[in-house]
């Protein structure tokens, strides 16, 4: 337990690193506090930093007439499949590149890792007539599409997976169980955290994702929360307070999700860039 | 070994599959329909379809806007990557120093931005970035700057995007960094204290050699990612004022979503793609001869 | 909004999610969110919010057609009517602004309603303003039912017009321009005495097609910027921004613009009907008498503005045709047209729905009602939106100082032949 020095040292790097988390958190603290203004407030000067007198109007507005509310929905239900469909995919190919011998194996991982270097809005265009040929435009499944040709979240797995005891595997095998037996019973709990890791990683970029659902999804009552949230923002530009509010709305969750499981998110990024 | 052979293919196949037909097909298709003048006439019938060859490249390079998208995405890399990396390493630098205290309360607050979504924090900034109204203006004030017309100044608007943009990210790399920085090992410096070295030496012959691989790492993804911005220009200028935000994305979205000439928009595409690419290996390239060296 | 036809569907989605996985929900039902059987309308802006209040005596008089209204913002109206046609999932009545006609009927997503207005009794074709009406005929078919108009006029500040020393605004450009230099002389050097924002091509558009001759030339083959008419009017409106009596700034840098003109910084303004709403609204109340409207000025005399607004289309692919123009048919009716407007502020493309005393007695719709006689179609090619899009971006050059002004036609007529290319390709392959 280190005694708390208040030497130039500690004062110089400590001071820093408030002053540091305070401008990085002032955005979003003034994004909370404006949502609570009344309306015109936060466009008088000057520019006021708390509300005088809090009000929910926007919070009710926006679940209201506005019709937020349908949208955080589509949000939610979207990312909770993107991470579910993401997860299957990949923990099954992420661990056969790891430890299952097939034809071939390492030319196509290091294809796999080739693609990764090709920007994703090369594919959207013909994506996007491609699943107009399938009826899929404007769909959930439309969305949820490019979560299934992820190749990140592969590397990922693989990385952790190589990890794995060989013995282990074997000596299930050896007791008889069929590949998918040890992938289930063996493989998949020592996995746990990688699984945490990407689930977490997948559910924040699918809710933060824009371009793609932009393009996607054009019914209003299928739109995303960014997506409704950039929409809304051209239209109301003079409302200032019920724009925050909709940030607040789009924010809050994923806010909360990151800070009970960061940990988890933060090691996911430490290992993909350590390649 | 068959079986085992046969239940890895069952293992990959789902996802090679749908790699094969949602990504690699499509950027086949891409790159076939950048030399057709694939548009809204050809959408409703396609025997209005022409093969053009490589005119809608040709074109490309003869077209103001496109230049002009190039040079904007291209000050937004040269002045945001260095900034966000800088930013991203002194926060590292700080949270890993002997003296920090509380690091997991600072880290997590130095990393918050970077899981805002992006839409929302822009619409954000946006009123932040007010002449009149924003507080950044307000604050500026209070040192005597004049107010800056940050979103409609042609001078100022990028350099907002950027600011906004070293916000958002810098906490992705400081992670990444910090990680790095632990890597190293401490007997090292104690080494190099007891032979006398002060902190500049440190941080030049033990820091940044051991951090160089993630270094470099960081800096081909983030100049990948500030290749590809869109969604701060759409969201917060529209491509203004005078269109000096229009990334090549941006011009992107606009010429296949807008317009909906789907050949041109493809070929703004893989211009975008090569482009990278030979960022990326001139990256590769200039830290294998600094290793060299 | 039909909360209860949703519901079902949000259990079997939770179900499916939840059980199946990976494999149901590549086959996850496009559940869309309306019954089978329900006309979708697509409205936007203010339009889109008081339309179920419109329908409310229409769903009366045909109970057994569900209408489900979709609202679109205006900024991704356009694109997002694209993306529908494209991705196979147009609605089956769409309120589309008249300049996007052509472009839909050359797509072949629209209906021609020849047939249908013909046999319509509430329909009667003369009673609507002749520069609407042929903003919706297009290669000899009419494809768009006029809904209501928008066209751009003079909204001024008559208190100081009379400071200047004149009692109304005038007809010609030279005398109006005077009349310019006056105010500004009353309001003194750091104000203006006109606002032409640099990201608007409307009041830029309306002045060009008082010019005398066509934009686009050859039947919308080539540009037509180089002639005498477009050069005529550039030049005029160029003049007011290095006269110094507009500012060279875009909306968004004029940080509210009923503020701005409350102060005095620009006495007049070129913009359209909703702003008599916006006005009354956002003025103080000492400043309500002082501001009123006027019709354009033109070269020689009263001027032509251009003929803009919403019709309703009915597109193509709807499997419910007749209900389809049920409804639209409906909305233009004339007392209809008088709610709507009641509604919205939004003015009637049809000359007996003028005969209210709302309208009558108002003076700043009179002028609207006199220049609604004066409008004219822009260029009806697909490609014009684009082409004015570029008409803006080029002045906003040259009052930056990027392009020198004599330059600016030529660079017009290069960039609208690249645009209609394809154009021209494909009337060669038609007529061959």
């Amino acid at each position: 337990m280190k005694r708390l020095k208040l030497d130039s040292g500690t004062l110089m790097v400590n001071g820093s690193l408030a002053i540091l988390s305070a401008l990085t958190l002032f955005p979003l603290l003034w994004m909370l506090s404006a949502s609570l203004m009344a309306p015109g407030e936060a466009s008088t000067f000057p520019p006021p930093l708390l509300p005088a007198v809090p009000t929910l109007e926007h919070y009710r507005t926006l679940f209201g007439n506005q019709g937020l509310g349908r949208q955080a929905l589509n949000s939610l239900l979207i990312s909770v499949a993107a991470t579910l469909l993401s997860l299957a995919f990949n923990l099954s190919a992420g661990y056969a590149f790891a430890k299952l011998k097939f034809k071939g194996r390492e030319m196509i991982f290091r294809t796999l890792l080739g693609a990764m270097v090709i920007p994703g809005q090369v594919a959207m265009m013909p994506l996007f007539l491609m699943l107009k040929q399938m009826g899929l435009v404007n769909t959930y499944a439309g969305a949820l599409v490019p979560w299934l040709a992820g190749v990140f979240g592969i590397f990922l797995v693989r990385q952790y997976a190589q990890g794995i005891p060989d013995d282990l595997l074997e000596a299930a095998r050896l007791d008889g169980a069929n590949e998918g037996q040890v992938f289930l019973r063996i493989v998949l709990p020592l996995l746990k955290p990688i699984v945490v890791t990407l689930a977490v990683l997948v559910f924040l970029g699918s809710w933060n994702d824009f371009m793609w659902p932009l393009i996607v999804l054009t019914d209003h009552e299928l739109q995303t929360l960014p997506v409704a949230l950039a929409g809304l923002s051209r239209e109301h530009v003079q409302d200032t307070e019920l724009m925050m509010a909709g940030s607040v709305l789009t924010v809050l969750p994923v806010l909360l999700l990151f800070l009970v499981l960061q940990r988890h998110y933060m090691k996911g990024l430490v290992m993909g860039a350590g390649k | 070994m068959k079986a085992r052979s046969l239940a890895a293919w069952v293992f990959v196949g789902p996802a090679l599959i749908a790699i094969g037909v949602f990504f690699a097909l499509p950027v086949a298709a891409a790159l076939v329909m950048s030399l057709t003048d694939f548009d809204i006439y050809a959408l409703a019938d396609l025997a209005n379809l022409r093969f053009v060859g490589l005119d809608n490249y040709a074109e490309l390079l003869q077209r103001p806007l496109f230049w002009q998208a190039l040079w904007n995405t291209l000050i937004f890399v040269v002045i945001g990557v260095p900034l966000s990396i800088g930013a991203s390493l002194g926060a590292a630098l700080l949270l890993h120093s002997r003296f920090a205290r509380f690091q997991g309360f600072f880290r997590t607050a130095l990393f918050a931005p970077v899981v805002t979504t992006l839409v929302a924090v822009a619409v954000v900034w946006r009123y932040l970035f007010h002449t009149r109204y924003g507080l950044i203006n307000y604050a500026l004030s209070q040192f005597g700057v004049t107010p800056i017309d940050w979103l409609g100044d042609p001078q100022w608007a990028m350099p907002a995007i950027v600011l906004l943009s070293v916000w958002k990210n810098f906490g992705y790399n400081m992670v990444i960094l910090l990680a790095g920085l632990q890597a190293i090992p401490e007997d090292l410096y104690e080494a190099a204290r007891l032979d006398g070295a002060k902190r500049w030496a440190l941080f030049r012959h033990i820091t940044l050699p051991g951090l160089a691989p993630l270094l470099l790492v960081v800096s081909i993804l983030t100049m990948a990612g500030h290749f590809q911005l869109f969604a701060e220009p759409y969201v917060m200028t529209q491509g203004g004022p005078a269109q000096r935000t229009v990334t090549v994305l941006y011009l992107m979205y606009e010429e296949g979503f807008k317009w909906w000439s789907l050949g041109s928009a493809s070929a703004v595409a893989f211009v975008l793609f090569v482009i990278m690419f030979g960022v990326t290996l001139l990256q590769l390239w200039a830290s294998k001869r600094a290793a060299a060296a | 909004m039909s909360s209860a036809a949703s519901r079902p569907c949000t259990r079997r989605r939770w179900l499916k999610t939840a059980a199946a996985g990976a494999a149901a929900a590549i086959g996850l039902p496009a559940c869309s969110p309306h019954r089978a059987g329900t006309l979708r309308f697509w409205a936007m802006g203010r339009e889109g919010e008081v339309v179920n209040e419109l329908l409310r005596d229409f769903r009366t008089e045909r109970p057994d057609i569900r209408v489900q209204v979709n609202r679109l913002p205006w900024s991704a109206a356009h694109e997002k009517l694209l993306t529908a046609f494209a991705g196979d999932a147009t609605p089956d009545i769409a309120q589309l602004g008249n300049t996007w006609l052509p472009e839909f009927v050359a797509l072949g997503a629209l209906l021609p309603l020849d047939a249908r207005i013909a046999a319509s009794p509430d329909i009667v074709v003369p009673d609507y303003f002749e520069g609407i009406w042929a903003t919706n005929r297009i290669d000899g078919h009419t494809y768009g039912l006029p809904w209501y108009i928008d066209t751009r006029l003079l909204f001024y500040r008559r208190d100081l017009l009379q400071q200047a020393g004149h009692e109304r605004v005038a007809d010609t450009w030279a005398a109006w321009k005077d009349q310019l230099r006056a105010v500004k002389r009353v309001v003194g050097p750091d104000k203006y005495a006109l606002l032409l924002p640099l990201n608007e091509y409307d009041p830029l558009v309306a002045l060009a097609l008082q010019g005398g001759e066509p934009l686009l030339r050859e039947g919308g083959r080539y540009g037509n910027f180089r002639g005498a008419g477009f050069r005529r009017t550039l030049d005029f409106y160029l003049s007011m921004y290095t006269d110094m009596l507009a500012p060279p700034a875009s909306s968004n840098e004029i940080a509210n613009v009923w503020n701005e003109f409350a102060r005095g910084y620009f006495s007049f303004y070129i913009t359209g009907p909703w702003n008599i709403g916006e006005f009354r609204r956002r003025l103080p109340a000492e400043l309500q008498d002082a501001w009123a409207t006027a019709p354009l000025p033109g070269p020689d005399g009263p001027g032509a503005s251009v003929a803009g607004g919403s019709s309703l289309a009915v597109f193509k692919r709807s499997q419910r045709p007749d209900e389809a123009w049920a409804l639209v048919n409906y909305l233009s009716r004339p007392a209809v047209q008088q709610r709507f407007r009641a509604l919205t502020g939004n003015l009637p493309p049809r000359r007996s729905a003028w005969e209210e005393p709302a309208l009558r007695d108002d003076p700043p719709s009179q002028a609207f009602r006199t220049q609604l006689e004066r409008v004219r179609p822009v260029p009806q090619v697909p490609e014009w939106e684009r082409i004015a899009t570029e008409l803006r971006v080029l002045l906003e050059q040259v009052v930056h100082g990027d392009l020198k002004a004599d330059a600016m036609p030529a660079e017009m007529d290069r960039r609208a032949d690249r645009m209609l290319e394809k154009r021209r390709w494909m009337l060669k392959r038609a007529s061959a």
